[in-house]
């Protein structure tokens, strides 16, 4: 099991009072395991996923452990993580086009980034060499500045960077987002390449596009007002999803061969709660066309079938 | 209804302007009364520039627009605000629309100032209302209020109804479900295919492949600035014919079905044209034909493709 994040809690600060963007989280990522985070803008997956590399102001850490390969991850504490970042947990930023200097060349950015972290560069640059290879980008990049490279070649260069050290877990932002299809398939499929040839052991995929999660993750975990809904096998999850806010997500997604004269697909009424003052019990009630009295209490994250964890009160009583 | 007639935009770029850039080459097609086409392609391939020069935002470097038979370019003063009545458009990215000093219901006022002098404030407030309900907006909920206050959705729904309230003919919607929420996009598509129902034309400019199909009988696949392809939208998705659209649709990540195995060539993209075909360079079937241009050509009813292999096979 290569992470494991209990009841982890985050809480933005603002002037006035906390916004609970992330509230009791606990899930698992098994060794070699793509895992893909869905939700809509501001369900907190970002957060989840910057909380567990670099908690910084104003995001406060309330409680809840996070352990790398049995080893407890000191995340509350900017200093002490800093032996495990770029080495055993690493990031593709959603910025990873702006993310390299632009006043040096990649090359000489690259070496400064290695010695920073005590990493000789000549005994890492063959390895590099055999990276740039794998995502299709000449040796030429080396002596070149950010500015000379398109969006996807940026993008595949901080994909190169950040899996240098092969680190344990690979938390990927947003990183197809911005990309043309094609490049998006592209820019994808490597990022599967790196795990098969174990550049990196496990990736936390951060994405809205369900679409794209469905071509390459394992798992997908989906996350509504910064608690966890539900997650499953990739399969599952699209074919059979339990949780209502999934379902209601999974049938409003357009796919190609369906017209509105045809089939007129809905959309979900209503509107995320705002999470600074967020509703009691589960979060989505408001919006939920199944919702009950039980629901005022916060349905804890089970386990109904084998590896489909799922966060509510109406399936749990189904099953009972 | 708008009638594109081979029209293109050259910029100037490089030291001193000395290299031409073409946007946009020797584009033509139609949209009809009531009709939604889709306008899909790649970042940079032009179809923003196009969605713009029908908006008279840009000028025409050459070719004609002509809508209801008038040709735009040639409109001004009095021609020009009635050729705004009726198109209009929606662009991507709704906060940027907006100034964030005043309220964001201005741009209401300013649309009875400047076109309904006429209609008396309590007349026209209740039009405002009606439109709002029209777009799926509670008036109460929404009105009076700064636009940091709104939602993305909320603002760009806001811009749909500030064009509905001009009675418009043509809608020029640039990527406007792309900023939204998953569970927000529908509703918006189905409110175009609502105004569609009322008589409303649009050219739908986006990438995503899904959305096109949802909403629309036509789709013209943009590449470089050139139609690669065009025609009815069953016929271009399930019968794609130009190579750069069997990339493309092989490419769009499915619910329903596995990535299938393609080639995706990552070499930057090159959109100079040198004369021949523009897809040249990524092309896996091009041959020396393909040093020279290809005409768009109809290979079966409302079907056209610009590629010389096809051509060839036909043949």
């Amino acid at each position: 099991m290569s992470l494991q994040v209990e009841h982890l809690t985050v809480y933005y600060q603002t002037l006035r009072g906390d916004v609970q963007a992330l509230e009791d989280a606990t899930f698992t990522i098994e060794d070699g395991e793509i895992m893909g985070l869905a939700g809509e803008s501001g369900c907190g997956k970002t957060t989840l996923g910057h909380s567990l590399i670099r908690l910084v102001p104003p995001m406060r850490y309330v409680r809840g452990k996070v352990k790398i390969d049995s080893e407890e991850l000191p995340i509350w504490g900017m200093e002490e993580m800093n032996p495990f970042r770029f080495k055993k947990i690493s990031i593709i930023p959603q910025y990873a086009m702006n993310a390299m200097n632009p006043t040096r060349k990649i090359g000489k950015m690259t070496e400064e980034l290695l010695e920073s972290r005590k990493v000789s560069f000549s005994d890492t640059l063959p390895e590099l060499k055999r990276r740039l290879d794998m995502v299709e980008l000449t040796h030429d990049v080396m002596n070149m500045y950010p500015i000379e490279l398109s969006g996807g070649m940026k993008q595949r260069m901080v994909m190169v960077l950040s899996t240098l050290m092969d680190p344990t877990l690979l938390i990927a932002d947003e990183i197809t987002s911005a990309l043309d299809v094609s490049t998006q398939k592209a820019v994808a499929e490597m990022l599967v390449e790196f795990r098969n040839r174990e550049c990196c052991n496990s990736v936390m995929l951060i994405t809205h596009d369900l679409s794209i999660l469905y071509q390459i993750a394992d798992t997908i975990m989906v996350m509504y007002a910064g608690q966890l809904s539900e997650k499953a096998a990739t399969h599952t999850m699209i074919h059979s999803p339990r949780h209502p806010y999934t379902k209601l997500l999974i049938s409003s997604l357009p796919k190609v061969g369906v017209k509105y004269a045809e089939k007129r697909l809905k959309g979900i009424p209503g509107s995320p709660p705002l999470l600074l003052d967020p509703p009691i019990g589960c979060r989505f009630r408001e919006r939920c066309p199944v919702a009950f009295d039980k629901c005022l209490d916060v349905p804890p994250f089970l386990e109904i079938e084998k590896d489909h964890l799922v966060a509510c009160w109406k399936e749990f009583e189904r099953d009972a | 209804m708008l009638e594109l007639d081979r029209v293109s935009k050259t910029y100037k770029v490089g030291t001193f302007g000395g290299k031409d850039l073409h946007a946009v080459m020797n584009v033509s097609f139609n949209v009809g009364d009531g009709e939604v086409v889709s306008l899909i392609g790649e970042s940079g391939s032009g179809k923003t520039t196009i969605g713009k020069m029908i908006l008279r935002l840009l000028p025409i470097t050459s070719g004609t627009i002509q809508f209801d038979g008038v040709d735009i370019s040639t409109l001004e003063g009095a021609e020009l605000k009635d050729y705004y009545r009726k198109v209009q458009g929606v662009f991507q990215d709704p906060f940027s629309s907006y100034n964030p000093i005043f309220k964001a219901d201005r741009l209401f006022k300013i649309l009875q100032e400047e076109f309904y002098p006429e209609i008396k404030n309590q007349e026209w407030d209740d039009k405002v209302e009606s439109a709002m309900k029209d777009v799926g907006l509670n008036p109460n909920e929404v009105l009076n209020k700064f636009p940091h206050q709104l939602s993305g959705g909320q603002l760009q729904r806001f811009l749909i109804a500030r064009a509905l309230l001009l009675d418009i003919k043509f809608l020029v919607a640039d990527e406007i479900i792309s900023m939204l929420d998953a569970s927000r996009r529908i509703d918006v598509l189905n409110l175009l295919a609502d105004l569609k129902s009322l008589g409303l034309s649009i050219l739908f400019i986006t990438h995503d492949l899904s959305l096109g199909y949802y909403i629309s009988e036509r789709a013209v696949i943009l590449y470089g600035g050139s139609v690669a392809e065009m025609g009815a939208t069953e016929k271009i998705y399930f019968n794609p014919i130009h190579p750069y659209s069997q990339m493309l649709m092989a490419c769009v990540p499915r619910l329903d079905q596995e990535w299938e195995e393609v080639d995706v060539d990552l070499r930057g993209k090159q959109f100079e044209h040198t004369g021949g075909c523009i897809y040249f360079e990524r092309c896996p079937i091009a041959g020396n034909k393909c040093l020279d241009e290809p005409p768009l050509i109809e290979i079966e009813e409302d079907h056209f493709v610009a590629c010389w292999k096809d051509f060839e096979e036909n043949a």
